[in-house]
C-alpha cells in the first residue's frame, strides 16, 4: 500500500489515521514527561517554594543521600520478588488452566481474571482487614495456638498485596503464549521417558518463555511504581518510591525533588528492563524466533 | 509369534466412538501400516498404542507385558508425529538427545549415540542446527532419529511422511523402509495414502469408521479386496453390477448379455445381485471385433509410463490403464474390443460400515 510507487493519499493515510492516537499520546504522557522532566531541574527552597534557575542539586541528594539509597533498594526487592512469586506462581496456573476442560477452565479464569474489575484501593483495604490486628489471619493464628503476629506494614504484607494485584498481568501473557504451544511436543517427551515435571520444565517453559518475559516486564513495572498497596499495607514505615514521591509533593512540598526522584525511578526502570529483555533475547533468540 | 497384540481395543469419545473391535497382533520386526480414510480411527489406534489416548475397553500386550494401562512415559516406544512435534528451543543433537538423557545414558555414550543415529539419517551436519532452520524433509528426519536413538521395540509412526512433497515422499519412502530393516524395529505406521502403505509395508490393516475391514499382505489387499469400499480406496477398479445366473464353484454371473465365470458362494441364489470388480490394468484393448465386448475410446490421458482410457461399453464406461510400451496408442473415438482373463474379475462383498 505504502510502496514506492502509491500515491500522496496512499502515503499519508497511515500517519493521518495514527494522528488522533498519537496526539492522546502526547498530551498524557509526552507532555507531562517533559514537563516533569523540566521541573526536577528548577531550584527549590522552603521559604520562597520554586524558583528561576537550574540545578543539578535534586538529583545530587537523592544520589548521595543513604536515605534515598535504601527506599530505592527496598522497591527494587519489593518488585523484584513480587515477579519472582508471580513468574513461579502465575506460570503453572495458566499452565493448569490451559490444561482444564471448557467449563472448568471458563469458571477458574474468571476468578483468576475478576480481581481486575475491583478497584486497587477496594482490594489494598481488603488486604488491610485481613491482616491487621484483629484480622482474619490473625485469629486463625491465634486458634492454632501460633499467637499474633504483626503482619501489617510490613516488607510482606506489601509484597502480598502486590502478587495479588499483579497475578493477572503474569497469566494473560502466558496464557496467550500457551495457545500457541504444540502440544505434541509434550506427548513426544513423554513417549522419550520424561515425567511430567520434566515436561513442564524443559518443554513448556521453554516454549512459554517469551509470555513470561513480557509477563515479568509488566509485573515488574507496574510493582516499582505502584503506589496505592505500598501505601496502604507498607504504612509510613515501609516507604517506597512512588510513596516517597507522593509524600514529596505534598508533604514536603518539595515538587522539583519529587520530580527528580520520578525522573530516577524512571530511568532505573527502563534500564533494568531494556537490561532484562536483552538477556533473555540474546539466550533465545535463536531458538524461538 | 506375537509381540504387540491388541485385543478388542475400543475407544469412546462420549457418545461417538472413534475404534472399535480392534484386534491385532504384529511379529517382532514386522511392518505394519493402519491405512483408511481421514477420521477413520487411524491415529486414535496408534495414540492407545503409545499411551496418550486411554482405552475405553480392550488388552494391550507387548512382549508379554500388559500395558494397557501403563503411562505413556513407562512405555518405552518411539513415536514420529505427524507435526514432528521436535522442541523448537534445542537443537538438533539436544533433540535427538533427550530421550538419552531421559535414560540417564552417560554423556560420551549420548554423544556416540545422536552422532549414530544422525548419521542413519544423513544429519551429521546439522547437529547444532535448531528445528526452525531446517527444511520439512530435514525436521521429518530429526523426528525419525529422535524416536529410533532411544533403540524402542516399537516404533509409531502417525503420516510421518504426509507433510513432503511428492518427489522427496517417495524417496522417504524407501529410506524409512530401509532403515527399518536395518534395525530390525517392529513398527507400525499410520496413513491414508495406499501407494505408501503398499510399497513399504509387510501387511496393511485397512480401516474404516473405527473398524479393521481387511487385514492381508500389499498385493492381497489389491488383488483381492474384501468390500467395495476397499477395492476403490487401494486403487482404480471397474465396478460391475452383475446377476447370478449360476451359483457354486464355477459359477456364473451376467450383466446384460455378457457372461463372466466366477466363483460365486453356494449359498446365492439365482438372478441375486452381486458386485464385481476388475482392475484397470487387466483390461486388454485390441482389435475392434475381437475380445470379449467391444468399446469406444472416449477419452485418454497420457501418465508417463501408462495411458488410461475411458471406453464407452454396453457394460457401462470402463477404465483401462495400458503400459506405455512404446506401440502407437488408440486414438479418441476409435473402435475397439476388450478382453481380460476369467481369474481377474472379483467378486466383492456389500460394504458392512456406512463409510
Ligand atoms: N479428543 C477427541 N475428542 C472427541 N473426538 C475425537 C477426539 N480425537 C478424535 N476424535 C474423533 O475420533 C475419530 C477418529 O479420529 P482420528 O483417530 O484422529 O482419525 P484419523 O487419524 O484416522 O484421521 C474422528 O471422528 C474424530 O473426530
Ligand atoms: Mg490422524
Amino acid at each position: 500500500m505504502s510502496g514506492p510507487g502509491a500515491t500522496p493519499i496512499a502515503r499519508w493515510a497511515p500517519y493521518a489515521m495514527s494522528g488522533p492516537a498519537f496526539l492522546l499520546f502526547a498530551t498524557l504522557l509526552l507532555v507531562p514527561l517533559l514537563l516533569t522532566a523540566i521541573l526536577s531541574f528548577s531550584q527549590f527552597d522552603h521559604h520562597s517554594g520554586i524558583k528561576a534557575g537550574v540545578t543539578l542539586q535534586h538529583y545530587a541528594v537523592v544520589i548521595t543521600d543513604e536515605f534515598y539509597h535504601e527506599i530505592f533498594l527496598r522497591t527494587l526487592r519489593l518488585s523484584a520478588v513480587t515477579t519472582l512469586i508471580c513468574v513461579a506462581v502465575g506460570a503453572p496456573e495458566a499452565y493448569i488452566l490451559s490444561r482444564m476442560s471448557g467449563r472448568w477452565r471458563a469458571v477458574c479464569l474468571l476468578v483468576v481474571l475478576a480481581p481486575l474489575l475491583i478497584s486497587v484501593v477496594v482490594r489494598a483495604f481488603g488486604w488491610s482487614m485481613l491482616l491487621g490486628r484483629e484480622g482474619l489471619v490473625n485469629q486463625l493464628l491465634e486458634l492454632a495456638g501460633i499467637g499474633r503476629q504483626r503482619l501489617l506494614y510490613t516488607e510482606s504484607a506489601v509484597i502480598v498485596g502486590l502478587v495479588h494485584i499483579m497475578m493477572p498481568f503474569m497469566i494473560i501473557p502466558v496464557w496467550t503464549s500457551l495457545q500457541k504451544l504444540d502440544r505434541t511436543t509434550e506427548q513426544a517427551a513423554l513417549s522419550l521417558g520424561a515425567s511430567p515435571v520434566t515436561v513442564f520444565r524443559r518443554i513448556v517453559v521453554p516454549q512459554v518463555l517469551p509470555g513470561i518475559l513480557s509477563g515479568s516486564l509488566i509485573v515488574f513495572g507496574l510493582s516499582a511504581s505502584a503506589f496505592a498497596i505500598p501505601g496502604l499495607l507498607g504504612g509510613r514505615r515501609i516507604k517506597t518510591v512512588a510513596t516517597l514521591i507522593y509524600d514529596e509533593y505534598l508533604h514536603e512540598l518539595n515538587w522539583p525533588l519529587g520530580a527528580a526522584i520520578a525522573v530516577i525511578l524512571l530511568i532505573a526502570n527502563l534500564l533494568i528492563m531494556l537490561g532484562y529483555n536483552r538477556l533473555m533475547e540474546r539466550r533465545y533468540r535463536r531458538a524461538l524466533g | 509369534m506375537a509381540f504387540l497384540t491388541l485385543t478388542d481395543i475400543r475407544k469412546d469419545y462420549g457418545a461417538v466412538t472413534a475404534v472399535t473391535d480392534f484386534s491385532l497382533t504384529v511379529a517382532k520386526g514386522e511392518f505394519v501400516s493402519l491405512l483408511g480414510p481421514s477420521g477413520c480411527g487411524k491415529t486414535t489406534t496408534l495414540h492407545m498404542i503409545a499411551g496418550f489416548v486411554p482405552v475405553s475397553a480392550g488388552r494391550i500386550r507387548l512382549d508379554g507385558r500388559d500395558i494397557t494401562h501403563a503411562k505413556p512415559n513407562s512405555r518405552g516406544l518411539g513415536v514420529v508425529f505427524q507435526s514432528y512435534a521436535l522442541f523448537p528451543h534445542m537443537t538438533v543433537a539436544e533433540n535427538v538427545g533427550f530421550g538419552l538423557e531421559m535414560q540417564r545414558v552417560s554423556k560420551t555414550e549420548r554423544a556416540t549415540r545422536i552422532a549414530e543415529a544422525l548419521s542413519l539419517v544423513h544429519l551429521e551436519a546439522y547437529a547444532v542446527r535448531y528445528p526452525r532452520e531446517l527444511s520439512g524433509g530435514q525436521r521429518q528426519r530429526v523426528a525419525l532419529a529422535r524416536a529410533i536413538v532411544i533403540r524402542p521395540p516399537i516404533l509409531l509412526l502417525d503420516e510421518p511422511l504426509s507433510n513432503l512433497d511428492a518427489k522427496l515422499r517417495e524417496e522417504m519412502q524407501f529410506e524409512l523402509r530401509a532403515i527399518q530393516r536395518r534395525l530390525g524395529t517392529t513398527t507400525i505406521m499410520v496413513t491414508h495414502d495406499q501407494t505408501e502403505a503398499f510399497s513399504i509395508s509387510d501387511r496393511v490393516v485397512v480401516m474404516e469408521a473405527g473398524r479393521i475391514t481387511q487385514v492381508d499382505a500389499p498385493y492381497r489387499i489389491y488383488e483381492h479386496p474384501r468390500t467395495r469400499f476397499i477395492s476403490h480406496f487401494v486403487g482404480k477398479t471397474n465396478l460391475l453390477e452383475a446377476r447370478v445366473t449360476q451359483a457354486g464353484r464355477g459359477g456364473r454371473a451376467a450383466i446384460g448379455g455378457q457372461l463372466f465365470a466366477v466363483d460365486l458362494p453356494v449359498q446365492m441364489v439365482a438372478d441375486a445381485p452381486v458386485a464385481l470388480a476388475i482392475r484397470p490394468e487387466k483390461l486388454r484393448l485390441m482389435e475392434a471385433g475381437s475380445g470379449r465386448i467391444g468399446g469406444t475410446i472416449a477419452s485418454r490421458y497420457f501418465l508417463g509410463s501408462q495411458w488410461l482410457y475411458h471406453v464407452d461399453t454396453p457394460l457401462g464406461m470402463l477404465l483401462a490403464v495400458l503400459p506405455n510400451d512404446g506401440s502407437i496408442p488408440h486414438e479418441e473415438g476409435e473402435s475397439v474390443g476388450i478382453d481380460w482373463a476369467d481369474e481377474a474379475i472379483r467378486l466383492l462383498a456389500e460394504d458392512e460400515v456406512a463409510a
